[in-house]
């Protein structure tokens, strides 16, 4: 399945509007999409509320999956988004 | 007078409101146990309608609302779309429970799970029972919670505001906010400022109004008064509106007496994130920048390039302008899990400040390179201060290592402890600037830890021993043709402001909100009332009686209400 790890930015971490953008992109996806710590199990990544009790913090590296249709493309946006610190989002 | 029924909140929004009470709904009956009138499927479809409804609602006032609220609003409809919670409820409804107490007990679930994650969440907490009370509300046929519709202008009481209620505000019918809970932080104090709509919060007491009562809100100085003589109220109005006349004219004006002593008045910020606030109140340069908010709630330290782009927004904001940095100020009363220093029985007085980075330089090192690389070239003032900087060595040891990292900087300590503020001419020979940390120096001086509420009546700048110790340390920079700056809260207090420059200081740094307020103080007084209110407080025998010398050589502040 495709995988890619991504720190996080300086910033609040993985909550607030960081996590409603990711969510957002995600769940507009026909992939299934995973988000979680490496080594331990994903939570869904269209869920705002798991994504948000990851409770993931900056400087975390977090691994995120996708299976489905256009999963690379979906995973390259996802990344984009995970690494921008917060204030760069439009 | 008789004597006024006050109750004491946090306040969070300057200004004045006085008017009827109106009580937002905020609570809905807790749905019953049992089976539904319909099968599992048609509950589990009927607790997916309400939710839909009710994120297809959040949506709607966010497009009205547009702005900062829209994306607030947003995020919320986004819980209530949530496919885990649709999860939880479907293993609900399956077994049997009707539709509004399987997603009650939903939303129980994850908010359990938000407030085992610390104290950021509290506020994604009360959005969360927002939805669950719009939902549950739907489901049982009751009155939805929010504002009642307002036939005139009103103060409205609540818990605590939910996005969602203060989005669509009618700014001409409310006149002020108190709510129960809630903090500087919170929902209602960002949208409460966002508007100018005075706010009190956090306010012990409000929920018990009852509805019409006439109360008086002052979110100045954080008192709701009950049944507020009517002299009062027009006192205070006419206080608030010429201290919205004072703000208003002295405009963002750079800072200084009335007679034309210049007080440049900066702004302390944590990151490029603070930087907008700042320069919107008129910051002439920023007075701290608290770089230790880059190394917080992180697992391991920043890397150079990280630091590099961060100072660098911060500098390019203000070319042409001062931007202090203050290096590294961690310890154990701030841990940082990549500096294991241990516990310590006495972190105040432990490594911390500078201390630490003489323990592990390699971090200091790698700050004040990406300081160095992200000022060239630029025409911004860069210079940078070490925190609890103790003595001469410690003070030539902090050069040193700016020196090293090829930093082309003013070089400054500040002054926290009370052995540095006494021997400040000495220190003033290698340092090039000082900046007094006012809370520390309290701190230091009288002992008096500031986490400890019981001592709190020591934590006061006003305290005389302080100001001894403030014109101890501008004629130690003066001796040596150095400036004082003063970056703690004392600065941001507008009659304090005018004492520490009576007392020699040169510039002024606070949070940005601060800025209107001692700008007004100064402009209202000349350098000669500045020096007699100094003079004046540290006759004083205690803080009280300091606070009330100074004020009475400053007359103006009164009729400002500042």
């Amino acid at each position: 399945m495709p995988e890619i790890t991504v720190t996080l930015p300086p910033g609040v971490g993985l909550h607030a509007r960081p996590a409603a953008l990711f969510v957002g992109a995600a769940a507009k996806s026909s992939c299934d999409v995973t988000i979680g710590r490496p080594g331990e199990p994903g939570v869904n990544a269209k869920s705002i509320l798991g994504v948000m009790g990851l409770g993931a913090k900056a400087g975390e590296e977090m691994v995120v999956t996708a299976e489905g249709d256009g999963a690379d493309e979906l995973l390259a946006s996802l990344k984009e988004i995970l690494e921008t610190p917060e204030g760069g989002h439009a | 007078m008789p004597d006024l029924v006050t109750l004491t909140g946090v306040g969070v929004s300057p200004g004045v409101g006085a008017g009827p009470v109106v009580r937002v709904v905020d609570s809905v009956p807790e749905p019953k146990q049992g089976p539904g009138t319909g099968s599992p499927e048609e509950e589990f479809a009927a607790a997916g309608a309400a939710l839909e409804d009710v994120a297809a609602d959040l949506e709607d006032r966010g497009r009205r609302a547009g702005g900062e609220a829209q994306h607030v609003l947003e995020a919320q409809a986004m819980m209530a779309r949530d496919p885990d919670l649709a999860l939880q409820i479907k293993a609900r409804t399956d077994a049997g429970t009707n539709a509004a107490r399987a997603a009650y007990e939903a939303f129980g679930i994850t908010r359990e799970m938000l407030l085992t994650l610390g104290e950021y969440f509290a506020a994604r907490v009360t959005d969360l029972d927002d939805i669950r009370n719009r939902t549950v509300a739907r489901l049982l046929d009751v009155p939805a919670p929010g504002i009642p519709e307002l036939t005139e202008p009103s103060i409205l009481v609540a818990m605590d505001l939910a996005p969602a209620d203060t989005a669509l505000i009618d700014k001409s019918m409310v006149l002020a906010f108190a709510t129960q809970e809630g903090g500087p932080t919170s929902h209602t104090s960002i949208l409460a400022r966002n508007l100018g709509i005075p706010a009190v919060v956090g306010c012990a007491g409000v929920r018990e109004l009852a509805p019409g009562t006439r109360v008086l809100v002052d979110g100045s100085n954080g008192k709701v008064v009950i049944d507020p003589p009517e002299e009062l109220v027009a006192r205070l109005a006419g206080v608030d509106e010429k201290r919205r006349a004072a703000l208003a004219a002295v405009g963002n004006a750079p800072g200084g007496t009335s007679d034309g002593h210049a007080v440049p008045l900066l702004a302390n910020i944590g990151g490029p994130e603070d930087v907008a606030k700042a320069l919107e109140h008129g910051a002439e340069g920023i007075g701290l920048f608290r770089s230790e908010l880059l190394f917080l709630d992180r697992t391991d330290a920043p890397t150079e390039q990280e630091q590099y782009g961060l100072y660098r927004q911060v500098l390019e904001a203000f070319t042409g302008r001062k931007v202090v940095v203050r290096t590294l100020d961690a310890g154990a009363d701030k841990p940082l899990p990549f500096l294991p220093f241990g516990e310590e029985p006495n972190p105040a007085m432990g490594v911390r400040g500078l201390r630490i980075c003489m323990q592990a330089p390699e971090i200091l090192h790698t700050q004040l390179t990406a300081m160095a690389r992200a000022a060239e070239g630029l025409d911004t003032e860069l210079w940078v201060m070490a925190p609890m900087v103790a003595d001469v060595y410690e003070a030539r040891w902090f050069k040193e290592a700016c020196k090293k990292a090829g930093l082309k900087a003013k070089i400054g300590t500040m002054v926290e402890i009370p052995a540095a503020a006494l021997r400040a001419e000495h220190l003033g020979a290698v340092a090039e600037f000082f900046s007094i940390g006012s809370n520390d120096l309290t701190q230091y001086t009288f002992a008096a830890d500031r986490q400890i509420g019981a001592v709190a009546r020591l934590q006061d700048a006003w305290q005389p021993a302080i100001l001894d110790l403030v014109a101890a340390t501008t004629a130690g920079g003066q001796a040596n043709g150095i400036p004082t700056g003063v970056c703690g809260e004392a600065a941001a207090d507008p009659a304090l402001a005018c004492v520490l420059v009576g007392l020699g200081v040169n510039t002024l740094s606070m949070s940005a909100g601060a800025l209107p307020g001692v700008r007004a103080a100064l402009a209202a007084h000349t350098l000669d009332d500045c020096h007699q209110a100094a003079h004046a407080a540290r006759e004083a025998v205690d803080a009280d009686a300091a606070r009330a010398a100074a004020r009475a050589c400053l007359p103006a502040l009164e009729e400002l209400g500042l």
